[in-house]
């Protein structure tokens, strides 16, 4: 297989503009004659159902959730990216682009992140027109913050409530144009199957959670929004039904898988509290503009934080990294505190946080400031721990929240199977091996507001103005027959152990072995018991409940099974990538000082896995990363 | 600690249902509640039984899916969270605990405590957006907006459209729900020009899917995890009221 990336030819700033025009149209009377099919209604899919719909396509939006309003993107909190330099303190779409590059530890596409901070600018015009409530200062323009691993002030917020603002917006875009019949709407609906004909894709296969009706659903192209896979860790900020079922699924049917071992641990959230623990909370990035970061000087200090002298106390960031301080990056801030803990400094019953101190900034600038600033994660935080952090820090520790990898696409955002295109979290474009904060957000609306737009149609032109295919064609019958037999399988399995029993095994495993720090013997290890307990999971799961019905037990079920898959083929490209480079750090490539070790002359370069059957080992591609403007360059926050 | 609950199970939307008991115990006040369902399930799957069905996704208390009336409360005893955000600590030892689904005229249960929520889709369909083509919006600094407005649309804008007001609500009228999304859009200079034809539209769907009236108790906003202000129930109702006389007098531009 050639992983060709279709990145244009021409100086960087002028590629974009040179593809739009290169590209293929398609005649505004044919348009409604093509059906898009939009899996995922989160930000980059909500917005790319409602501009392809508003472009005149025929489409059909799913979601296993009740409602396109409900994904993952509304629990986004600190903020969205974009080079406006509406701060006039030197912003620029270069800058931005470099920033970006520089986070992702130079190993993201150049032609890609460029082109997304080219975009950025449009998308806060977009989103305020449509309604958005942006920060705004007492004259009435739009307000910024700063965020990790930048020195401007560019990203744009809605109190902690960013993410929830932005998906209200594209989803009311989306409602508008399902209120006007041009977007079908299918809520309730989980995508179990991506259907292949004669190499192309043309269609899914569908379970609607609440009547279990199974059904087949054709167009003349897929496109897959279904955001990121850190629920493989079982604790994770994802929402806990976020999975990778939809994308794992395109990945067996000839979908390459790229850098899947690339993981953001964020360093700011809630510490674990218990076993009973399902879901880890996020303390916002944004928080880092005020709270200083530290930790005991002395080890085993068990005094209270308010109890410890200023001269006990380590401002670790502050110290290694003086010019960024508590804004350096997440990758870079997640280790530190590990290294704090590791050296038995750490706070807390578990001796696994340190602290995040705002009472500097609650002496600079009033406890009034802090809480309008603030004031909901404060909230959030006093409901879950029970302790105020007006008047004693709070406590963190990292925790698994984004997936740099995903599905490998082109620099039209289509996977390694023509058609099917792959948007937002699940794909692996924009951000290397760490992505910086409040780009997340930036880069699914850019996917779905102002770069689809623009590729799908040079795709769709070649394809004849056919009706989609029958949903009677031999593939959509395989297709589901596969689907039923998985389920009946798990249904029927009369096991003894429950889902979630597994789903905290495997968790373990790749937290241990594969999440923050990385080595050769952990990764080894790992991808001999993850087999092993994916036999175990098949063997004697317990699944209640019938097909027919509401049954959750069921969904986690198969959302796990997939989880197994896609965690081994996690460790492996660990294993692989012998450099240590952003989210992803291997103890061997480190330098004296404990900072990650890049090997650009041999790993500068996608990591690209195609799947080859169940018990074949996945085939390893790369695609070589070019840089033609930027030099690579040591990382540094000094 | 050890509690007791009383559960609606209900089959689907088609079958009756009935309160069920179970015991839930070695639970830790810092559980959030849904932390304690899920260990309940937990047993209830080991021992062969079907677990209890309940909406839930982000557990932070910003998605709106989560929805348990909790001793005949919309998401339980406090004030100003969802019912991801209760925590067993504000429950004692030895209390029997009620959970039921949010219930409404236009919310019929589909399982246990999952509701069917999607009349408020049809709503949103109906009015509450404001039209804006991707690639054809200005730049966003070139509309200045007074803090205080942003400020009061953001306040109404925060509404996570969980239907915790419409549970509360004896006659199950979507008021609040519909006054915070359609006054967010009213407010702002951008939403000026559909501000009518959004009101009508909006409460025109609110009352065909089957949503009571409002008679101005405000339990909604009592109940409401975001607190969101029934003075945006008012703002409405003029909004409503100048729509419709506008209507009246409606006549062509020439
Ligand atoms: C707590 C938290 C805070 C964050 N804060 C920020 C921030 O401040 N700034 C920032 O830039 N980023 C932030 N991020 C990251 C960002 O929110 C996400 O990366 C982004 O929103 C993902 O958007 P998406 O559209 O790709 O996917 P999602 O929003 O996850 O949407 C996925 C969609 O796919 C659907 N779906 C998935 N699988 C299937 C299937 N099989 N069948 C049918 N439908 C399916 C889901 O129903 C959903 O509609 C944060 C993330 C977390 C966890
Ligand atoms: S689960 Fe999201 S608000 Fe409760």
């Amino acid at each position: 297989m050639i992983l060709d990336s279709k990145i244009p030819s021409g100086p960087l700033e002028k590629k974009w503009d040179k593809h739009i025009m290169d590209g293929k149209l398609v005649n505004p009377a044919n348009k409604r004659k093509y059906e898009v099919i939009v899996v995922g209604t989160g930000l980059a899919g909500a917005s790319a159902a409602s501009s392809l719909a508003e472009l005149g396509y025929t489409v059909k939006a799913f979601t296993f959730h009740d409602s396109p309003r409900r994904a993952h993107s509304i629990s986004a909190q600190g903020g969205i990216n974009a080079s406006k330099n509406y701060q006039n303190d030197g912003d620029s779409v270069y800058r931005l682009f470099y920033d970006t590059v520089k986070g992702g530890d130079f190993r993201s596409r150049e032609a890609n992140v460029y082109r997304l901070a080219q975009v950025s600018s449009n998308i806060i015009d977009q989103c305020t027109a449509l309604g958005v409530p942006f920060a705004r200062e007492y004259g009435g323009l739009l307000a910024n913050r700063s965020f990790g691993g930048a020195q401007v002030s560019r990203t744009f917020y809605a109190r902690g409530q960013t993410g929830q603002q932005l998906l209200l917006g594209a989803y009311s875009g989306l409602s508008r144009q399902i209120g006007l019949g041009n977007v079908q709407s299918f809520p309730n609906n989980e995508m179990l199957e991506l259907v292949v004909i004669d190499g192309h894709a043309r269609g899914i296969i569908t379970r609607n959670v609440i009547t279990g009706a199974i059904e087949r659903h054709s167009a003349h192209s897929v496109v897959l929004a279904t955001g990121g896979y850190g629920n493989v860790f079982y604790l994770s900020t994802n929402a806990l039904n976020c999975n990778v079922t939809a994308a794992w699924r395109a990945h067996r049917k000839g979908a390459v898988f790229a850098n899947p071992c690339y993981t953001q641990i964020h360093p700011t959230c809630i510490p674990v509290s218990g076993d009973y623990q399902s879901k880890l909370t996020l303390m916002s990035e944004s928080l880092r503009n005020d709270g200083r970061i530290w930790a005991p000087l002395k080890q085993g200090d068990k005094r209270p934080p308010n109890q410890i002298p200023e001269d006990e106390r380590d401002y670790y960031l502050e110290r290694k990294y003086p010019s960024f301080g508590n804004l350096a990056p997440r990758d870079i801030s997640s280790r530190a505190a590990k290294e704090a803990c590791d050296d038995g400094r750490g706070v807390g019953e578990t001796g696994l946080g340190v602290y995040l101190d705002f009472k500097d900034a609650i002496a600079r600038l009033g406890e009034d400031t802090i809480r309008e600033r603030y004031g909901n994660l404060f909230d959030i935080y006093h409901e879950i721990t029970g302790e105020s952090a007006y008047q004693q820090p709070m406590r963190i520790y990292p925790a698994v929240h984004y997936t740099m990898g995903g599905l490998w696409v082109d620099y039209n955002l289509m996977s390694s199977i023509p058609g099917c295109f792959v948007l937002g979290e699940a794909n692996y474009s924009d951000h290397g091996a760490n992505r910086l904060g409040a780009s997340a957000l930036m880069q699914g609306l850019a996917d779905g507001y102002f770069v689809l737009p623009y590729t799908l149609p040079h795709y769709l032109a070649d394809v004849p103005r056919d009706p989609a295919p029958p949903t009677d064609h031999l593939e959509f019958v395989k297709a589901e027959e596969d689907v039923v037999e998985r389920t009946n399988k798990l249904l029927d399995n009369n096991g003894k152990q429950t889902v979630k029993s597994f789903h905290k095994r495997l968790g373990k495993i790749m937290w241990d072995k594969c999440g923050m720090a990385r080595n050769k013997a952990g990764l080894e290890e790992a991808i001999k018991q993850i087999p092993e307990l994916r036999e175990e999971f098949h063997a004697d799961v317990r699944v209640p409940g019938t097909v027919k019905d509401l049954n959750q037990s069921l969904e986690i079920a198969g959302r796990v099974a997939d989880f197994f898959e896609l965690g081994e083929l996690m460790c492996r490209d660990a294993l692989a990538r012998e450099e240590s480079c952003g989210g992803h750090f291997r103890e061997e490539y480190q330098s004296e000082e404990g900072e990650a070790t890049r090997n650009d002359a041999e790993y500068a370069h996608v990591s690209a896995w195609e799947w080859k059957g169940k018990d074949q080992p996945p085939e390893h591609h790369k695609e070589p990363l070019e840089y033609e403007s930027v030099k690579l360059a040591t990382r540094s926050y000094k | 600690m050890k509690v007791t609950l009383r559960v609606w199970r209900q089959k689907d939307s088609q079958s009756a249902g009935q309160f069920e008991e179970y015991d839930a115990d070695g639970l830790n006040p810092n559980m959030s509640f849904l932390e304690m369902l899920d260990v309940v399930n937990e047993t209830l799957t080991e021992k062969g039984d079907e677990p209890i069905a309940f909406a839930h996704d982000c557990r932070e208390g910003i998605c709106g899916t989560c929805s348990c009336m909790i001793d005949g409360k919309p998401h339980g005893p406090e004030s100003g969270v969802t019912t991801c955000q209760t925590y067993m600590r504000s429950f004692k030892d030895g209390d029997v605990i009620t959970v039921e689904p949010f219930r409404g005229s236009a919310f019929p249960v589909q399982r246990d405590l999952i509701t069917d929520r999607d009349a408020f889709e049809k709503i949103m369909q109906a009015g509450g957006f404001i039209t804006a083509r991707a690639g054809s919006c200005q730049d966003a600094n070139a509309l200045p907006i007074a803090k205080d407005v942003a400020d009061l649309a953001m306040d109404a804008a925060s509404c996570v459209g969980c239907g915790a007001c419409v549970a509360a609500c004896k006659n199950s009228s979507a008021m609040l729900f519909v006054s915070a999304k359609a006054g967010q859009l009213n407010l702002l200079p951008q939403g000026q020009p559909e501000k009518d034809s959004r009101v009508l539209n909006m409460v025109a769907a609110m009352d065909e899917a089957g949503f009571g009236n409002c008679t101005n108790q405000y339990e909604c906003s009592a109940a409401c995890p975001k607190l969101i202000s029934e003075e945006f129930i008012s703002k409405l109702n003029r909004d409503y009221l100048v729509a419709s006389v506008k209507g009246l007098f409606e006549s062509k531009a020439l």
